[in-house]
């Protein structure tokens, strides 16, 4: 069959005088190998940038959990495998089950709260009226704000004494002595307040650019026929924005898991560890304690929910594309 | 006016594809640049290389001063890199990986003995240097089990720093047991301010703040939950209780302390001498310096000693580490000692130095008295310390927070012990 193709191919390019004059006509199988071979070499950088990139520190992670790697491997380069020793050691932390959990809170609260402000910007900035544009690139502001710069002049902001919010909260007589970062039950809210508004103008512009997709003429055909709003929002909005919703979700749940620098920034995990998620105990296990072994165990706990929640989405997308 | 259009137009997109461009390959360059010379980092035989974390401007000109004296003492070029102190750890060990370690390392006091215990450092005394007129305490600081691999040049500790004006109009003389601060910090506490202001954030400067505290009363970091340290912990407890201290303590870095202090939202703080430059800026502050209260009149006032000390790290070259060693010789030489610590505002750790420094700056006696009796954090864990410091982080964090002294104690404990 692809004999066939392969002459018909090469056929109706050459012309007739010429094709009588060649000697012999094209080895059709040497012409497959050299069209694989052109084809892997378009594909070859990729993979070897893949494999170089994303591979082997993967891989590299995975092993290095079942390795004794302590500071004085980096003089020895000896680092004797231990087996599950680096795992059982995380799992009968009590930190560990404690950081899974606040990483849960976090990342379902941030992404709750980034999703439902971020939609509600998105709409009502898709109608027009005056300062739109100005309005809206301000929004962004949070956006370009570097995460550790964020958080150092939160942590100024939501300070019990000495805090701009407090004392405003004061001023309109809203008690204003709320321990944002120094009580064990308000902490972690706060960093997902932060968090929150660090996450906004994402949301807010990739739901925004899904909603100018959204044919004009479904919601007029809609209020002709008697829709309200809201109903317009929920039969007409929504199923149109599902896939960028998927996206901005899944992309939004990537990078909150692993959130590190806001809460270095904020509480450094404290007070008394309340703030500490698998992103904190990992740099906490690698980089204080030195224990490089725990800290791979960590970060391959957290790939690996990254991983799944990838799956979901190529699984999503696969559907949508069929 | 048709062509001007799509002329403005192309010309426009040509300068944003510069914009983009030009940029573009200078962080390609730099980044390139960096990989490379992280790679296959060769050692220029004229040039030593000294790494520290004096990434202010001042303390690297003061080092850079030093530097060059020395250099130009011994015959050779020295050049300094400074990486901000939380990374200067991490950064060695992966020099280490890829065989391109300074020629003299400054370490952290607390991170040397991990660095020893893996094989990483040259005992000093291999390359000739002696530790004549430097005090017991200071030595034991500098060594890891047994062995001397560091000189400090300076030290520190902490000191109560109080405001002269606030205790004068108080009619208050300064502290010196715990009964008197709890009593004067309760007195000074009016309005927005808080009688004492210290550190007892998630990190080593917490840590650090609550040694004196735990010593001083005779606890030890070898067992969390004795009585002695849930009474120094009670301690803070007490003064938090009575509202001497604000609630936000446990959310504060020693330059929180000292930033409260300076804004005058503290009338005393607990904190450290390198703070002296930053304080100093604000002429209408005057500020004293006391040790720090102790539990009993009489009692000794243990202080946690602090500093960097000057390590030759292991990089296989004999003849070049004897050069170190020389190089530290003369940062820690006497001369140079009295320089940096007039500087700095710390304490010379030569005893000769140390009594020349004293008679310049009367005003910080205080702080030499304080050093003469501190103690090095890592002197009985060695590189233990670390599971430990989190352990109590974690416990005098849930104590101020709210659970009893006695249980987080006991849980710190176990969780230390479980740590090793």
């Amino acid at each position: 069959m692809s004999t066939t193709t392969a002459s018909s191919a090469a056929g109706p390019a050459l012309p007739a005088t010429r094709a009588a004059k060649a000697p012999k006509p094209p080895n059709p199988a040497r012409t497959r190998l050299r069209r694989r071979l052109a084809q892997w070499g378009f594909i070859a950088p990729a993979v070897i940038f893949m494999a170089l990139f994303f591979g082997y520190p993967l891989v590299r992670n995975i092993v290095m959990s079942f390795q004794d790697y302590s500071p004085s491997t980096f003089f020895t380069g000896r680092s004797p495998f231990n087996g599950t020793a680096n795992w059982s050691s995380v799992f009968n932390d009590e930190l560990f089950g404690k950081a899974l959990w606040h990483t849960i809170l976090f990342t379902v609260g941030s992404l709750i709260g980034q999703f439902c402000i971020g939609l509600g910007l998105a709409v009502f900035f898709s109608r027009r009226f005056p300062l739109n544009g100005i309005l809206r690139s301000l929004i962004l502001l949070p956006w370009l704000v570097p995460m550790v710069v964020s958080g150092v002049v939160w942590r100024r902001i939501l300070d019990q004494d000495t805090g701009v919010l407090n004392s405003f909260l004061g001023t309109i007589g809203l008690g204003g002595d709320t321990p944002w970062l120094t009580s064990t039950g308000m902490a972690l809210f706060s960093v997902v307040l932060v968090n929150i508004w660090i996450g906004i103008p994402f949301n807010m512009v990739i739901l925004y650019g899904g909603l100018q997709e959204v044919p004009k003429e479904l919601y007029e055909a809609a209020s002709l026929d008697g829709a309200s709003a809201w109903r317009a929002f929920r039969s007409i909005t929504l199923p149109m924005l599902r896939p960028v919703i998927t996206v901005v979700l899944v992309l939004g749940f990537m990078s909150t898991v692993k959130v590190l620098d806001l809460i270095l920034a904020l509480t450094d995990g404290g007070p008394a560890d309340s703030t500490q998620t698998l992103g904190t105990l990992t740099y906490q296990n690698s980089f204080v304690q030195l224990d490089f072994g725990a800290g791979a165990v960590v970060g391959n706990i957290l790939i690996l929910i990254s991983a799944v929640f990838a799956v979901f989405y190529l699984r999503a997308n696969r559907n949508e594309g069929k | 006016m048709t062509a001007a259009s799509p002329d403005g137009l192309r010309q426009r997109r040509r300068r944003h594809h510069r914009r983009v461009t030009v940029p573009l390959t200078v962080v390609c360059a730099l980044a390139g640049g960096a990989v490379l010379s992280g790679c296959g980092q060769q050692r220029d035989p004229d040039v030593y290389t000294v790494m520290n974390s004096s990434t202010d401007e001042s303390y690297h000109r003061w080092d850079a001063q030093t530097l060059a004296r020395c250099g130009k003492r011994l015959g050779v070029a020295i050049e300094q890199q400074s990486v901000p102190a939380a990374q200067v750890m991490t950064k060695a060990l992966r020099m280490a990986s890829s065989k391109s370690l300074p020629d003299v390392l400054q370490l952290d006091a607390s991170e040397m003995p991990t660095f020893a215990e893996a094989g990483g450092l040259i005992p000093l005394k291999d390359l000739g240097l002696t530790t004549t007129d430097i005090p017991r305490g200071i030595v034991d600081f500098g060594s890891y089990e047994g062995t001397y691999y560091g000189a400090a040049r300076t030290v520190n500790t902490l000191a109560l720093f109080y405001d002269k004006d606030a205790l004068a109009e108080a009619g208050l003389k300064v502290p010196a047991t715990w009964a008197e601060m709890r009593s004067a910090a309760k007195k000074l506490t009016r309005g927005k301010r808080y009688g004492l202001a210290l550190s007892a954030g998630g990190a080593e400067d917490g840590v650090f703040q609550f040694t004196p505290f735990m010593w001083s009363n005779g606890g030890d970091e070898t067992k969390l939950d004795s009585p002695q340290v849930a009474g120094a912990l009670d301690y803070w407890k007490g003064l938090l209780k009575d509202r001497s201290l604000s609630k936000s303590t446990v959310n504060w870095t020693q330059a929180d302390v000292n930033d409260q202090f300076m804004a005058g939202n503290a009338a005393m703080m607990i904190n450290g001498p390198w703070q002296v430059e930053t304080l100093n800026t604000k002429k209408a502050l005057h500020w004293g310096m006391a040790e720090i209260p102790v539990p009993k009149a009489g009692d000794d006032s243990v202080g946690p000693l602090g500093g960097g000390i000057l390590t030759v790290p292991n990089t296989g070259d004999s003849a070049r580490e004897k050069m170190s060693a020389k190089i530290i010789g003369c940062m820690s030489g006497e001369q140079e000692q009295i320089t940096y610590a007039l500087n700095s505002w710390m304490v010379p750790a030569n005893e000769k130095a140390a009594a020349v420094w004293r008679e310049k700056v009367p005003e910080l006696a205080a702080l030499s008295h304080q050093v003469a009796t501190a103690r090095s954090r890592t002197a009985k864990l060695g590189a233990g310390w670390s599971s430990v410091s989190l352990a109590l982080q974690s416990a005098f964090q849930s104590a101020l927070t709210g659970e009893s002294s006695e249980a987080a104690l006991k849980r710190a404990q176990q969780r230390a012990t479980s740590g090793n």
